[in-house]
């Protein structure tokens, strides 16, 4: 009886929670679209590797609801970036800027490729050095090197 | 020789970065407010709705800005910690009561004792959003000229009061 009565409870409760987020959405969709375009370059702090638009928590909800209300004012979306680094630091850009201190997150990639790239060089090369150096034979010997391959050649084996 | 060394080398460096990694907190975000005055906000009180109170009413003096809820689990442990603090009358401490019904935060602090000269009520988060809160608790160390000098992240420990809060209020007090 009491567990029908907490059941029936929560249904009643699932469309007030749901009612806030539909609220904000259905009004204006070209906004909103900017609104969600432009949450996908601000990371939710709370769950770090997701942006707040992919995000459900609390702090993401209002941050989300924040992005809205100053695009409603006439912000441009640059202005809304730096309202939200000025608060939560540089980390809250989803792709950090590029500057000094994260050239080597940026170009890391490309450097490991050069490295990679010049590591295969040196050992190409190294390797013909080492084909050219190679004993020729002569063609008696190329000879013996045919029958053994053919098979036909069984002396000397054990 | 080289052709092991090399590779052994390389292992032993990723393995300290790795390491160096592990020792790291990614939820601790420098904060941006760190020496810039601290964000106006103009709020009701928790205990008398109709005053309010801002940080700007606070100038002159140095002081801790704690933000918490009565919701959040690690507030409530951190809690018997700023009762202490309060208790030696080393430092004022401000609370901003957080998306918080205002009851609840009342009743945190009627049953575990209020740590706090006064707290701000923030009902919508507004100040918060201003403040960069990201993860409650929260606390702010802010200096006479209103700058905000320190942010801690997560809840207060006797080792972080007793190593980095002490001395930095006793010097901003010297200031």
């Amino acid at each position: 009886m009491n567990n029908k009565f907490i059941i029936a409870l929560l249904f009643l409760w699932m469309p007030l929670a749901q009612a806030d987020v539909a609220a904000t959405t259905k009004d204006d969709p070209a906004l909103e679209k900017r609104a969600m375009a432009l949450s996908g370059h601000l990371r939710c702090l709370v769950c770090q590797n997701q942006t707040i638009a992919d995000s459900n928590a609390e702090l993401a909800v209002d941050l989300k609801n924040q992005v809205r209300d100053k695009l409603r004012q006439g912000q441009s979306e640059q202005e809304i970036l730096d309202y939200m680094v000025n608060r939560y630091g540089e980390f809250v850009l989803f792709s950090p800027l590029v500057k000094s201190t994260t050239w080597l997150l940026w170009f890391g990639p490309l450097l490991l490729f050069v490295v990679g790239l010049y590591v295969l060089a040196v050992n190409l090369r190294q390797r013909r050095r080492l084909m050219q150096q190679a004993p020729t034979l002569n063609k008696e010997e190329h000879a013996r090197a045919a029958a053994l391959l053919s098979g036909k050649e069984t002396k000397g084996h054990p | 020789m080289n052709r092991f060394l090399l590779p052994l080398g390389a292992f032993v460096a990723l393995v300290i970065f790795l390491w160096i990694g592990l020792t790291l907190n990614p939820r601790e975000i420098p904060s941006p407010l760190i020496n810039k005055t601290a964000p106006a906000f103009r709020l009701p009180q928790l205990h008398e709705s109709s005053k309010t109170i801002s940080p700007e009413d606070l100038r002159g003096k140095v002081w801790l800005l704690n933000i918490w809820a009565s919701w959040c689990v690690t507030c409530r442990q951190e809690h018997p910690l700023l009762v202490e603090l309060s208790r030696k009358n080393f430092v004022p401490i401000y609370g901003l009561n957080y998306k918080d019904r205002r009851e609840d935060g009342l009743a945190l602090l009627k049953g575990s004792g209020n740590p706090y000269v006064m707290s701000a009520y923030d009902r919508e988060g507004s100040a918060g959003i201003d403040w960069g809160v990201y993860g409650v608790p929260e606390t702010f160390v802010i200096d006479k000229a209103g700058l905000v000098r320190h942010k801690f992240i997560g809840a207060l420990t006797p080792k972080l009061i007793d190593d980095v809060l002490t001395p930095l209020v006793k010097r901003l007090n010297d200031e």
